[in-house]
């Protein structure tokens, strides 16, 4: 096969609209179903279930006191006053933390893009604080870094006879964008990095023949290129922080309005015990979690759509 | 084309094995009942939690069963708040996974009322080498209900103030031994300097940590979570007036960011001369006093300052408990009996070290000449403060429960940690006083709203 054969396969496929006979889909569903009937089990009978326990009255601690109960589950979380600000938290811990890490993302990709001895290494570097646990990267943060006594944050702010500071006492939710930016940037910077190597180099060189500076090259040439992996890094990272749980169960316990959905959830099912409540608030966050996700993902078809708005 | 029927492979692999795991996992069910001493082999399934002396305990079982040939002990060692969740999931739902389970003193009574756990206090009192007598009779009381005993201590505390004797005489401070919270939030403030904080209490958030001392603070007060006919009373004077001492008292001398302190983290500033005074669980003190402790034979010891009441210090104890739904009883009870009896404390002290012995459950203990001396400078006190606190009625007036630092009911774990995020919110200057305690008294009187007779 030479090259121009391939070149017009490609083509063919890309114009023609293949007619599929009936009998093939058929056979092509029949082929999927087992696959399809395995995916359903393992993933739509627990929220079905899920759905079942929020309408039974169940406390763990009270095992002789079970029945139905209809909606009282769901009038309780949404009358308890705890739900909105979970959600401002959420909101605002995904958001902000989602744009830090995409700017800083952003700079470390522009510098790993250039040729420099030792940038193989530099990259390794970069990309290890995604690589560590979530609860390990609290964990670090929380001791060696934000600490009173032991912080090197503290130790610096010291040795410039600046006052300590109690990061997570005092600055709860900046504390918590502050851990999960350091460990979202290398993910941002991934994504940027590809699209900024997937970079025409002729029109690079045609910018720098017509006299454009380095600034304005990049405003208009690099920028709209990386919009569409902007786009996609912003969704995949507020899909993954949006369930945000060890910063927040491990620096502020959810206090300080960073009481996440998903840490209020774990404090109604693990300390309050209540089986029911527990599974109505879950109930509630998938809700509010498809409108996410559905408006994400349509936004990423659009992304992936060829001939779409770009 | 290849592709395509690769992954369909793959898939109807994976859908096979998935199938395969399935039908392993629901088939290991061990089906042994036998009682001890009939030569026939038993599993005891034991969940404990992983603190030092249950450690010990895990260490020596291997004593037991060569005492008790046939009969093996599985240990399942977990944190404290998996411990909890597994516990009481499985008793809970009646699964039966475990024969011994070790239990706190606030879930003992609840526990046994809702007919969970095998009532001991027949085969206890009926053997008389056990001598169950010889239990300190404060923790027996934390853990009956309706005068049927339904788990034995393996451990009990109390709490104590310790204090750095090395900083306090260089400030020139002396502390009596019942201080009042007023002398001791004074000499907090004499003895605080640039870099050594004059007391460190808990502040971090959940039912455990900053309520704990909390608890007996406002009690001694004269406070309390219910009146007689569970009405909550958080938005009292008396809460108002502790709480706002305890936060006074932490910003005048305390540690820099209480809220994120709890058990652990005091230990460690009292070890490295960070702080010269703590008052926490009676436990501290063998680890203050431990041979790698750089503060061991500096630290004086005191009762729990108080206000109103006479003493102050909590009472806690894990205990060790037979599930009512399990195979073997005789053999979980004779296990039981053996991990709590004289010769047991005697063991761990030859075998393991006399500073290791679990305190605070039998009044024996104390007269043992090598614990004396292994433990001369915290024993007698924690003896004492475990002899004469009231789990009946610690506070100023009578309450409906049994219990010191906590309220036994079901409840109180999700209104002790709401409440304590409201509190640490009000020690980390974020609400005020008022708009915590108003909030907690809304969560506090639901709860209470269920035990109205």
């Amino acid at each position: 096969m030479s090259v121009t054969d391939v070149d017009t396969v490609e083509a063919k496929t890309a114009t023609d609209v293949r007619r599929v006979k009936k009998g093939e889909f058929r056979s092509a569903r029949g082929l999927l179903a087992p696959a399809v009937i395995f995916l359903i089990l393992l993933t739509q009978i627990p929220f079905l279930v899920t759905i079942g326990f929020s309408m039974i009255k169940w406390n763990l601690l009270y095992p002789k006191d079970r029945g139905f109960t209809g909606v009282d589950n769901y009038v309780t979380a949404l009358s308890s006053g705890a739900l909105w600000p979970s959600i401002v938290a959420t909101v605002l811990i995904t958001a902000f933390s989602v744009i830090m890490s995409l700017l800083f993302g952003l700079l470390f990709a522009l510098l790993l893009d250039r040729q420099f001895p030792g940038r193989a290494v530099a990259r390794t570097l970069m990309i290890t604080p995604f690589l560590v646990m979530p609860a390990a990267a609290a964990l670090i943060w929380k001791y060696s870094m934000f600490d009173t006594n032991i912080g090197i944050l503290n130790w610096v702010s010291r040795s410039l006879h600046l006052p300590v500071v109690s990061w997570s006492t005092e600055h709860p939710l900046l504390a918590v964008v502050i851990v999960l930016t350091w460990q979202f940037t290398p993910f941002m910077m991934l994504i940027l990095l590809a699209g900024l190597q997937g970079q025409d180099k002729g029109i690079l060189e045609a910018a720098q023949v017509d006299g454009a500076g380095t600034w304005r090259t990049f405003t208009w040439i690099t920028l709209p290129h990386l919009r569409m992996y902007v786009e996609i890094g912003v969704l995949l990272g507020a899909v993954i922080i949006i369930q945000v749980f060890d910063p927040v169960a491990i620096l502020t316990k959810g206090t300080g309005g960073t009481k996440t959905l998903a840490y209020l959830l774990y404090e109604r099912a693990f300390i309050g015990l209540d089986v029911g409540e527990a599974a109505a608030y879950g109930v509630v966050t998938v809700v509010l979690t498809i409108i996410v996700a559905t408006v994400a993902l349509r936004t990423l078809f659009k992304v992936f759509m060829a001939g779409g708005s770009r | 084309m290849l592709a395509r029927k690769r992954t369909l492979t793959f898939g109807a692999g994976a859908l096979a094995s998935a199938l395969t795991l399935a039908a392993c996992s629901s088939g290991a069910v061990s089906s042994d009942s036998g009682s001890a001493g009939g030569g026939t082999p038993v599993t005891l399934n034991l969940a404990t939690v992983n603190n030092g002396q249950m450690k010990d305990m895990e260490k020596l079982k291997g004593e037991y069963e060569k005492s008790h040939p046939g009969v093996t002990v599985n240990f399942q060692v977990m944190e404290e708040g998996d411990l909890r969740a597994a516990v009481t999931a499985d008793v809970a739902s009646g699964a039966g996974q475990y024969d011994i389970v070790t239990i706190g003193a606030y879930e003992t009574p609840q526990w046994g009322a809702n007919g969970w756990l095998v009532d001991l206090t027949e085969p206890l009192k009926s053997d008389a080498s056990y001598d169950v007598n010889d239990i300190l009779p404060p923790v027996r009381v934390a853990i009956s209900n309706d005068g049927k005993q339904y788990a034995v201590p393996f451990y009990g505390e109390s709490s104590i103030l310790m204090y750095n004797k090395e900083i306090l005489d260089k400030a020139g401070v002396t502390l009596s031994a019942d201080p009042t919270w007023q002398e001791v939030a004074d000499a907090a403030k004499k003895v605080k300097t640039a870099d050594t904080a004059g007391i460190c209490m808990r502040g971090k958030p959940g039912w455990g940590d900053l309520f704990a001392p909390l608890t007996t603070v406002v009690q001694t007060f004269g406070g309390n979570w219910y009146d007689q006919q569970w009405n909550a009373t958080v938005n009292t004077p008396e809460w108002k007036q502790a709480v706002t001492f305890y936060k006074t008292m932490l910003d005048q001398s305390g540690e820099k960011d209480p809220v994120s302190y709890s058990f652990n983290e005091c230990l460690t500033a009292l070890k490295e001369n960070k702080a010269a005074m703590w008052a926490d669980a009676s436990v501290a003190a063998s680890l203050l006093e431990a041979d790698d402790s750089p503060v061991k034979g500096k630290m004086g010891y005191a009762h729990m300052p108080v206000v109103k009441t006479k003493e102050s210090g909590w009472l806690w104890s894990w205990n060790l408990a037979v599930p009512a739904t399990t195979k073997k009883k005789d053999a979980a009870i004779d296990f039981v009996k053996w991990a709590t009896s004289k010769d047991y404390i005697k063991l761990v002290g030859q075998k393991i070290g006399w500073s290791n012995v679990p305190p605070g459950s039998r009044t024996s203990t104390y007269e043992i000449p090598e614990y004396k001396k292994a433990a001369a400078a915290y024993a007698p006190i924690t003896l004492d403060v475990m002899s004469s606190v009231k789990p009946e009625q610690p506070g100023v007036s009578p309450q409906p429960w049994v219990g010191i630092q906590y309220v036994s009911i079901p409840e109180f774990q999700d209104v002790g940690n709401q409440c304590a995020q409201l509190i640490a919110d009000y020690i980390a200057n974020r609400s005020t006083v008022d708009d915590a305690l108003s909030k907690c008294q809304a969560i506090a009187q639901k709860a209470g709203d269920a035990h109205k007779k």
